[in-house]
């Protein structure tokens, strides 16, 4: 009985949780204009998301890009910063260590809405005029907080010794970390870059205080303006659910790998 | 060995981490192709040494120089040194062949080369076919083995091992030992090995060097470091043995456990305290109490296995450990003998607590950074400075730290037959000299009163010492 009222706890958390997006996913497969309408099955608003025949396709289509090259960039860079950042913080010594993981972590726990502000404020300051570059700048400053906080851990898991012993095996310490200590990191580089990734991908805040007037809309901007102008465009629905399974796929993969991983250590 | 010129000259090497003296004046020398052991406690220093040598750290002070030329600012890439760390410290993402080849190939090494070179390493360290293998799916053992494989490969000019074989178990580091040796016979090179095993040094070394506190205590082989220690602490720290407070009378006559002895030593002076060391396996235990030197009662006797390990209070109440053959058995009278070349003496290393002070009034004195009261002052002026003595039996340990004058936790003990000799080192950093009959394990906290009558203040410039 006990064990019934468990399970019953888990499924309707579970559904809580998912809910709106099976939802949403139901009613991409139907063709009416007002969400929540089922009027028959129908694929009409994935053909008209791939084939463009629908209204604002253009803008659409080019917020996606946007999104997708911004978050390339932003998680690229933030990883190849918050690693050689991580290598620093790791080799302070005493209370700068302290002070400055502390630091680190500011960020992550700060509000979106007021790291946007501010950087908006320090753009205009500046005298930066507002854009794509600011956007770009912008976003690599929230993700490079999360990169150093996945390969941070790795450093410390780390025998200091091995990188002690590229040194002393004749390695400049240019070659230790070349072969040693970047391959070494490879693991929280690979899962700090996914997490900056989506922390782009899913921004809405910073992008919006960042991005100026030009014009320039990433897909949150995108859906915000969209349904500010009356209902939302109904092909926004199968984009939803794609993007859920995109993400879905991939937290899959991630998984196995690293259930392969510690099957492979515990041998 | 023809070459008799020094591959490792360090001189005056002194390092510090912040306040913290680790290495303080060192000098080696080291022959080519020696087995050196670096023997000491843990925290004395010696793998902070190992690491100056590999070039990791900068030394404060001091000269490093291999096979005679200068390499104290020289980065660990370019020193001719390759080292055996404790946690073998092997690259995980790569395979046996690839950690060992690791070297060779930023050496640019052709590769049928490297190929030879790992298999000839890992036929050397038995590890033969092991070169694909993943290096986490090793024992410690192997770990360990590829390790000495990847720092051999690179054929350097000295071996630097860091403890190499703390980790492993009793039987396998037995057997990796022999190995070790023999490997260092075939391989011709310098070994410098650290460890704070007394056994593995005794047996693999054929130079000992013997540390305690960032100083170097002995440099000998092993025989010497057994047979003639030169202090206390090495004495304690090699093998078992009975440390006494002794007395030579005048050349080779020595008195303690209160009769005198014949020795072999000379050149103390008269009456000069002395430390006098006896191993236990040098006391020889009989029934005939007329032919002995002086008589004991036993008190325990323990089979070891090859010998009978008994404790003895001898007539004038001295406890003695002592290693025979023949089992006595408790509560029985017996007789003792030492012969003269069995007796080891040694210099005091100081026979008071010496601090300097300064007057801060006529009952005030201050020293270890604390006021002390102290018997009324005369002839001392305010501020002057002074020399305070105190003897090691005035010093009160007491259990309350918080009623002490000073905190302290006893660092270091030594059992002197009838009391404890404790070095306590105090929370400022200071040492003080205790004897004591109560019983304190190292690491104790204590609480450390002197009391004014116990407190001798000397004028610096009378001070003649």
């Amino acid at each position: 009985m006990k064990k019934f009222f468990a399970q019953c706890y888990i499924w309707l958390l579970l559904v809580v949780l998912y809910a709106p997006i099976v939802f949403i996913g139901i009613f991409s497969f139907t063709g009416s204009k007002v969400l929540g309408n089922w009027t028959g099955f129908s694929t009409k608003l994935y053909t008209n998301l791939f084939t463009g025949d629908m209204q604002g396709t253009g803008s659409l289509m080019s917020a996606i890009e946007n999104t997708i090259i911004i978050a390339l960039i932003a998680a690229s860079v933030a990883t190849l910063l918050g690693t050689v950042a991580a290598i620093g913080i790791h080799n302070m010594r005493g209370r700068g260590k302290q002070a400055i993981s502390f630091l680190n972590s500011i960020p992550i726990l700060n509000p979106d809405i007021i790291t946007g502000v501010s950087l908006f404020l320090l753009f205009v300051f500046l005298h930066i005029s507002q854009g794509y570059v600011t956007v770009v700048l912008a976003h690599i400053t929230l993700c490079t907080p999360y990169v150093v906080l996945n390969v941070l851990p790795r450093l410390t898991q780390m025998n200091p010794n091995i990188y002690e012993a590229a040194l002393d095996l004749g390695a400049t310490p240019f070659q230790a970390l070349k072969k040693v200590l970047l391959p070494m990191l490879k693991p929280g580089m690979i899962s700090g870059f996914i997490l900056a990734f989506t922390m782009s991908l899913d921004d809405f805040a910073i992008t919006f205080f960042t991005r100026g007037t030009v014009g320039l809309d990433t897909l949150s901007t995108y859906i915000y303006t969209d349904a500010r102008k009356g209902g939302l465009t109904p092909e926004l629905r199968p984009l939803i659910t794609l993007m859920f399974v995109g993400v879905l796929v991939l937290l899959i993969v991630i998984n196995i790998r690293a259930m392969r991983n510690a099957k492979n250590n515990a041998q | 060995m023809e070459n008799k010129e020094y591959i490792i000259e360090l001189n005056n090497i002194s390092k510090s981490f912040g306040d913290k003296v680790i290495l303080d004046d060192v000098s080696i020398k080291v022959k080519k192709g020696e087995f050196v052991t670096i023997l000491g406690p843990s925290g004395c220093g010696k793998t902070t040494l190992l690491r100056l040598l590999a070039g990791f750290g900068q030394a404060d002070k001091g000269e490093i120089k291999i096979n005679g030329k200068d390499y104290t600012d020289i980065p660990p890439h370019e020193r001719p040194v390759n080292t055996v760390f404790q946690r073998y410290a092997l690259f995980p993402h790569l395979d046996v062949y690839e950690n060992i080849a690791f070297g060779l190939k930023l050496q640019k090494v052709p590769a049928p080369e490297i190929d030879k070179c790992v298999r000839r390493v890992l036929k050397m360290v038995s590890m033969t076919d092991y070169e694909d293998r993943d290096v986490e799916s090793l024992s410690g053992g192997q770990q360990q083995r590829v390790a000495i494989a990847r720092a051999i490969a690179n054929q350097p000019k000295v071996l630097l091992l860091d403890e190499p074989l703390a980790a492993l178990d009793l039987k396998m580091r037995k057997d990796m030992q022999i190995e070790l040796k023999e490997m260092h016979k075939k391989l011709g090179i310098t070994f410098i090995y650290v460890t704070h095993d007394q056994e593995e040094a005794l047996t693999l070394s054929d130079t000992i060097i013997v540390m305690n506190e960032g100083k170097i205590q002995q440099i000998g082989t092993p025989t010497d470091i057994y047979n003639e220690p030169q202090n206390s602490f090495v004495a304690d720290f090699i093998g078992e043995s009975n440390i006494l407070n002794g007395t030579m009378i005048k050349d080779k006559l020595v008195e303690f456990v209160g009769h005198e002895f014949e020795c072999i030593d000379e050149g103390f002076g008269e009456n000069a305290p002395v430390d006098v060391v006896v191993r236990p396996e040098d006391i020889y235990i009989v029934r005939n109490l007329e032919s002995a030197q002086f008589t004991a009662t036993v008190k325990s006797c323990t089979f070891k296995g090859v010998h009978y390990e008994m404790y003895v209070d001898t007539d004038k109440g001295y406890e003695l450990m002592i290693q025979d053959y023949n089992a006595f058995a408790p509560e029985q009278e017996v007789g003792l003998i030492i012969r003269p070349a069995d007796i080891q003496v040694m210099h005091k290393e100081r026979t008071c607590n010496t601090f300097e002070g300064e007057i801060v009034d006529e009952t005030h004195v201050k020293f270890l950074d604390e006021t002390f009261e102290s018997l009324p002052l005369e002839g001392f002026k305010e501020g002057e400075k002074v020399q305070v003595q105190v003897d090691f039996s005035k010093v009160d340990l007491i259990d309350h730290v918080e009623d002490g004058m000073l905190e302290g936790d006893v660092h270091f003990i030594i059992y002197k037959g009838d009391h404890y000799h404790l070095t306590i080192l105090t929370d400022e950093g200071y040492h003080i000299w205790v004897d004591t009959t109560d019983i304190w394990d190292k690491g104790d906290l204590v609480g450390i009163n002197i009391a004014p009558a116990d407190i001798k203040i000397v004028k610096c410039n009378e001070h003649n010492d």
